[in-house]
């Protein structure tokens, strides 16, 4: 049975199944229970499973990482939040030199069964400090995993694999996404890291996103379908571990490769796909893989500055139709857009 | 706790086990084997020594970079940690962690870490996991007082304090961190402890030169820690022999005044404790060096373990990033 769910509704129920199969699991975050609940998240979990498992913390992000880090060595299963990416490289010491090695630089002991939810924000001027995408960062360091849903079913799914696993992983929501809606099964279930979802399968071209950037890629692909282009998109889901077989399927289909990375060009993701494609596809390739990033600039807060920061749907259907060598007059798709470019949608009014 | 003979001749064996290991590892180390940073604890024995005697086996320690005397005083296994000094497959880390990633499960020593003050949270975390399961044990955390001037330190303490965590943090002020004086480091006249206190950790300075009397106090300490459930800091004054990192001595680099080298070599608390326990007549210079000739057949025996073990095979070098195991019941769905 299944039922229509929000994003922040799904994380939250995934929380409420986790924390009723296992009494280990305990969560925590600066603002845990406060009135506003982490977007609504995080509501109801301390009612109904106690102040000594969900609890709000004094921000001090770096020891309450180490907390969860020793905590989770006898059994705990801690599950972490933070309302911005950023405010958790303050976090960093414990994440890569605790969490991500412990494991390993033990000899294969004890692990840091750690969950850390990262909300990534973007518009309604965020700014430099408050947009920020790490995960590049992330999938840098060997020991960690990195998880990234683009909907409220793959949220469920992806949260309680997350906090069952017996590493760190750093599961990363963005807020543009809350907002979302998709069918949602009320039982609970896991979806493996490591397998990517085809949302549309192409012929022309394969567009690989992650996150937030799906749904524009999504919007794209659709406007493009109308013109007979006809184009695969890729949700890859998790980056760490990364699903190659399923990017290499659709390469050796279309020969064109577009990745989307919500990050900044040099150091990306999006160049190791390209680099894992270039490598193992190059004959098969029709031409240079791209990719479309976020400028080598932090991220501005006025929004006269972030209308050509962030890539869209528009520009996505401009940029497939370039690297084909076709007019699709993208113009027709930015004029369906009926809100103003520095918000998700309707629901969202700021202010964070 | 009245610190019986029993007690006493503990202390000293413990202490004479540490510093005859560390001088083991000194001695042998210019032969090239030993290939990591090692941070020896001679001059030091005496916190890890009363700690020991007064940690239950089940209770939990962590610790830093100059860890070998907290583990071996905790009951971590000597060859386990001489081979993981040799980086042999056989160490308490299989090699991948070296002198200063050090640990023993069995004996509740969680792990010690390199990067200063890192460990401490994951200290307190152990004590919030022991309080979650209505544990009577409690996390022992060992920091330098290098490490009390680190961020995570006051946010640890600060979180310890509010949630009544049942954790010890024990501050060996060796007043020094690598060639930099306490001097350098904090305004005149501070005293670590004080600062421990300011956030409402229990806390006070013992000094060690003074073995029996250094357990008396930090065992009152800590039976109070035990008993009200409050989080508790000693900083035990106490002085590194050799030079920060590696085997040999540095005093002529002139970073330490000559005087107090001279004071520390004085009042070497194992010296002291020795001379005392013979005038007391609670060990006789026979059975003095029975201890001894015990200690060095069970060093023998560890160095010649880790010679003889094998290292870790090459083709394992990219295992166990990460532990794969799953527990519970959820199904998995595929696309
Ligand atoms: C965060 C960090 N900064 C610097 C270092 C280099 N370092 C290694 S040990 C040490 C001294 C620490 O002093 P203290 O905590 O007093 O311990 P001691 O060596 O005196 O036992 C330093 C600075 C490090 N390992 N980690
Ligand atoms: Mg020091």
């Amino acid at each position: 049975m299944g039922r229509e769910l929000n994003f922040c509704e799904a994380v939250n129920e995934a929380l409420a199944t986790a924390m009723t199969v296992d009494p280990d699991v305990i969560c925590f975050g600066l603002g845990v229970g406060d009135p506003k609940n982490i977007f609504g998240t995080t509501l109801g979990l301390k009612e109904r499973f106690g102040p000594d498992r969900v609890f709000d913390m004094p921000t001090s992000e770096n020891a309450m990482t180490g907390i969860a880090v020793g905590a989770s060595l006898l059994g705990l299963r801690p599950v972490m939040v933070h309302q911005r990416t950023d405010f958790f490289l303050l976090a960093l010491d414990q994440l890569v030199n605790n969490a991500a090695k412990w494991h390993y630089m033990f000899g294969g002991g004890r692990a840091a069964g750690i969950t850390i939810r990262l909300i990534t924000g973007q518009g309604w001027g965020q700014g430099p400090t408050h947009s920020q995408n790490l995960h590049a960062w992330f999938a840098h360091i060997p020991g960690l995993k990195v998880v990234m849903p683009t909907n409220p079913y793959d949220a469920k799914g992806l949260l309680l694999a997350s906090i069952f696993d017996p590493n760190p992983v750093v599961f990363i929501e963005h807020r543009w996404l809350h907002g979302s809606r998709a069918q949602v099964p009320d039982s609970p279930y896991r979806i493996p890291f490591g397998q990517a979802k085809e949302l549309l399968a192409g012929q022309d071209l394969t567009i690989v996103a992650t996150s937030y950037l799906t749904l524009e890629a999504w919007h794209a692909a659709r406007f493009l379908r109308d013109q007979g282009i006809s184009v695969s998109v890729i949700d890859l889901r998790s980056i760490k571990p990364l699903d190659r077989e399923t990017i290499f399927r659709s390469v050796q289909t279309t020969g064109r490769l577009l990745v989307l990375d919500s990050a900044h060009l040099t150091g990306s993701v999006a160049g190791e796909i390209i680099a894992l494609v270039a490598s193992n596809l190059f004959a098969g390739l029709k031409q240079a893989p791209e990719r479309m990033t976020f400028p080598d600039a932090p991220s501005p807060a006025s929004p006269a500055l972030t209308r050509n920061y962030y890539p869209r749907a528009p520009d996505i259907a401009a940029k497939v139709g370039e690297m084909l060598g076709r007019d699709v007059n993208p113009g027709a798709l930015a004029a369906q857009c009926k809100f103003p470019h520095d918000v998700p949608g309707d629901w969202f009014n700021g202010p964070f | 706790m009245e610190t019986t003979p029993e007690i006493a001749l503990a202390l000293l064996a413990q202490m004479k086990r540490i510093r005859m290991v560390e001088e083991a590892i000194a001695d042998r180390y210019p032969e090239g084997r030993m290939r990591c940073p090692t941070h020896l604890s001679i001059g030091q024995e005496a916190p890890a020594a009363v700690l020991g005697s007064l940690l239950r086996m089940d209770d939990l320690v962590v610790s830093s970079h100059r860890a070998h005397a907290h583990y071996l005083a905790k009951g971590g296994s000597l060859r386990a940690l001489i081979a993981e000094l040799y980086g042999k497959e056989t160490g308490c880390s299989r090699g991948r962690g070296g002198s200063m990633h050090l640990v023993d499960i069995d004996a509740g020593f969680m792990g010690s870490t390199a990067i200063v003050a890192n460990s401490i949270p994951v200290g307190a975390g152990l004590g919030l996991a022991l309080r979650m399961r209505h544990s009577e044990n409690i996390a022992c955390i060992f920091l330098g007082d290098g490490a009390v001037e680190e961020g995570v330190f006051y946010e640890t303490a600060n979180f310890a304090v509010l949630r009544r965590l049942p954790v010890v943090f024990i501050c060996e002020n060796n007043g020094y961190s690598v060639y930099s004086p306490l001097s350098v480091r904090q305004p005149e006249n501070r005293e670590l402890s004080s600062l421990a206190a300011a956030i409402g950790l229990r806390s006070g300075c013992v000094d060690s030169v003074d073995v029996l009397a250094l357990h008396a106090q930090v065992a009152e300490r800590m039976r109070a820690a035990r008993e009200e459930c409050l989080p508790a800091f000693i900083e035990i004054k106490t002085f590194r022999w050799r030079e920060h990192c590696g085997p040999n001595h540095d005093d002529d680099l002139g970073y330490r005044d000559a005087r107090l080298v001279d004071y520390w070599h004085a009042h070497d608390p194992l010296r002291l404790l020795q001379e005392r326990l013979l005038d007391e007549r609670c060990i006789t210079s026979v059975g003095l060096a029975t201890m001894e000739r015990g200690i060095r057949d069970e060093i023998e025996d560890a160095f010649r373990f880790a010679e003889d073990s094998p290292f870790p095979d090459p083709d394992t070098l990219a295992e166990g990033v990460y532990r794969a195991d799953d527990s519970v019941g959820i199904p998995w769905v595929g696309n």
